[in-house]
């Protein structure tokens, strides 16, 4: 469980986080919203710019079929990863958003119709609510939110009970970006393939603190982006049941996707590439490759325990502090301390921190109603990654701490 | 005094602190003295919602000289609002829409009026100039 390097070798691995910010050092504690980005990656892309550049899985040529196999290596990595069964499962999209909207859109199409319900959780990023409530209006269906108490930890009792005849998909976060709960989805998946119900899971913030197996965990979908895992933009990855995707429709039309085209007729290909019309995203599918090779030779374990022991000394810091509230204290979190200082608005908090060097983020984190349910319009969300230092959370702690009366 | 010497006079206020927290707390202290927002007025009409903060601006004219209340939810946007409410309040419409305010950057708050900060202040700056030009029309139309 240890690193197999120094913190200070890690860090050098991200040169990003020797910048100075204002003059100060940067303290980098929005990580839920975007990660950076180790040397490794950024080599390992551009070297493929530079010496093995060509559209994948079209030329005859040299370099067309090297990069088209190291595209197919990605997919590989990307599988080993998050332990699905078979490549063929692993689609590439251009991120969780994407992912999630092609479920909405494909499945959806075949399979949900007027009438029909979909489960969603209280605790949803806007990328997991809002497809989902598009798709309802298109065919007349209804969403349904599944419950969280206080603290954080969703309401499993109320989950079973919102489970009808008319459910035809359940779609879950793993971690909320909010309130870094980290929910039951195996749980969760048993109880809807008890009544024969799919299963999408959103692990935009849980891949990239190593907690992610698809076949222990048992889910039908699971979506992620690449940029949250240390790799590139534009990049993400839906990982889907093969019966099932075998069964839905393309939900995107164009080159790569068919395999005969006429003006009367056009058969596709079959999976993965019935899901990736057009020139995919090779560069950010190899980036992100390289990124999850990266954590895997942390050590998956080791930078979850680096990250929760960072969490505990944020979240006890932040509750010595006299009116700090943290918002989500299960039992089974990781990474993310939100919190509000008194009665101060989040933006006061954050744009004077981010003076002091500090980069936390501020607002509703895409995420509405779990402010609502708060009965609060935004909060301050410091997310920590394995880089992070110890120094970095004493100098959270201290910011806010000057914050206080600055702002009473 | 002019739009531009009230702009001058606050470049020169701002240009005594050496540090961020300073020039914050003085924004604070601005904000703190705007003077309050008729609650009547607290309604989606005068409204601008931003991502982050919300900003409220309410208008009248009194012979030919528009006035602006304002408020913000948020501290530091509530003081960039008294700054705001101090260059543009009291003036008249013809004023108002020839202003060319070039104070918000020259003392280090331009990144507040970006597109992507979404705090209500960018969208509050044209709020601003579209009730003076509906003043004008009006004026001119009677």
């Amino acid at each position: 469980m240890k690193l197999p390097k120094s913190i200070e070798e890690i860090r050098s691995d991200f040169p990003i986080l020797s910048s100075k910010v204002y003059g100060k050092p940067l303290v980098y504690l929005d990580n839920g919203a975007t990660t950076q980005k180790p040397v490794h990656v950024l080599s390992v892309m551009e070297e493929l710019y530079r010496s093995a550049n060509a559209n994948v899985h079209r030329g005859v040529h040299y370099l067309s079929d090297m990069v088209s196999d190291r595209y197919e290596g990605a997919r590989e990595t990307v599988r080993s990863f998050i332990n699905a069964p078979k490549k063929e499962e692993i689609i590439f999209t251009a991120g969780t958003t994407a992912s999630v909207n092609a479920v909405a859109f494909s499945f959806g199409e075949k399979y949900v119709h007027e009438g029909d319900e979909i489960v969603i959780s209280g605790m949803e990023h806007h990328a997991n609510i809002v497809p989902w409530q598009m798709l309802c209006e298109r065919k007349g269906a209804r969403l349904k939110v599944i419950p969280f108490s206080d603290e954080g930890v969703l309401d499993l009792e109320a989950f079973s009970r919102l489970l009808t005849e008319r459910t035809r998909i359940v779609a879950v976060t793993h971690v909320s970006n909010v309130l870094g709960t980290v929910n039951p989805v195996k749980e969760i998946v048993a109880e809807a393939h008890r009544h024969g119900i799919p299963v999408l899971v959103d692990g935009a913030q849980a891949v990239q603190h190593g907690i992610v197996d698809v076949t222990d965990i048992g889910c039908d979908f699971y979506v992620f982006s690449g940029h949250k895992v240390y790799g590139p933009n534009g990049i993400g990855v839906l990982y889907g049941r093969e019966s099932l995707l075998d069964e839905m429709p393309p939900y995107q039309g164009g080159g790569d996707m068919v395999a005969n085209v006429t003006f009367e007729k056009t058969t596709y290909q079959g999976l993965p590439f019935k899901f990736e019309a057009g020139t995919t995203n090779f560069t950010g599918a190899i980036g992100m490759a390289a990124a999850l090779d990266y954590l895997t030779a942390l050590g998956r374990e080791a930078v979850a325990a680096r990250e929760q022991m960072l969490l505990v000394k944020a979240t006890e810091g932040l509750t010595s502090l006299d009116s700090v509230r943290i918002y989500g204290t299960a039992p089974n979190k990781v990474s993310v301390a939100s919190f509000l200082i008194g009665e101060t608005h989040p933006y006061d908090a954050g744009m004077i921190l981010d003076k002091m060097g500090i980069a936390v983020r501020t607002g509703t984190h895409c995420a509405q109603p779990v402010m609502k349910r708060y009965g609060i319009s935004g909060n301050i969300r410091a997310s920590i990654a394995f880089y992070n230092t110890g120094e970095e959370i004493d100098a959270l702690i201290s910011g806010v701490r000057k914050v206080i009366p600055m702002l009473a | 005094m002019t739009v531009n010497e009230i702009q001058e006079q606050i470049i020169e206020e701002f240009s005594v602190f050496s540090d961020w927290m300073e020039r914050y707390e003085y924004l604070i202290d601005m904000g703190k003295d705007l003077p309050p927002f008729d609650e009547k007025h607290r309604k989606p009409d005068y409204l601008i919602e931003g991502c982050q903060s919300k900003v409220w601006l309410y208008p009248s004219l009194t012979d030919g000289i528009v006035n602006y209340t304002a408020d913000s939810d948020a501290l530091i946007t509530r003081g960039i609002v008294a700054l705001l409410v101090r260059v543009f309040s009291g003036r008249t419409p013809d004023e108002i829409l020839d202003a060319d305010i070039y104070f918000i950057d020259r003392i280090g708050l331009k990144e507040n009026l970006s597109p992507t900060r979404s705090n209500g202040l960018l969208a509050m700056m044209k709020q601003i100039r579209l009730y003076a030009l509906a003043y004008k029309t009006k004026s001119e139309m009677s």
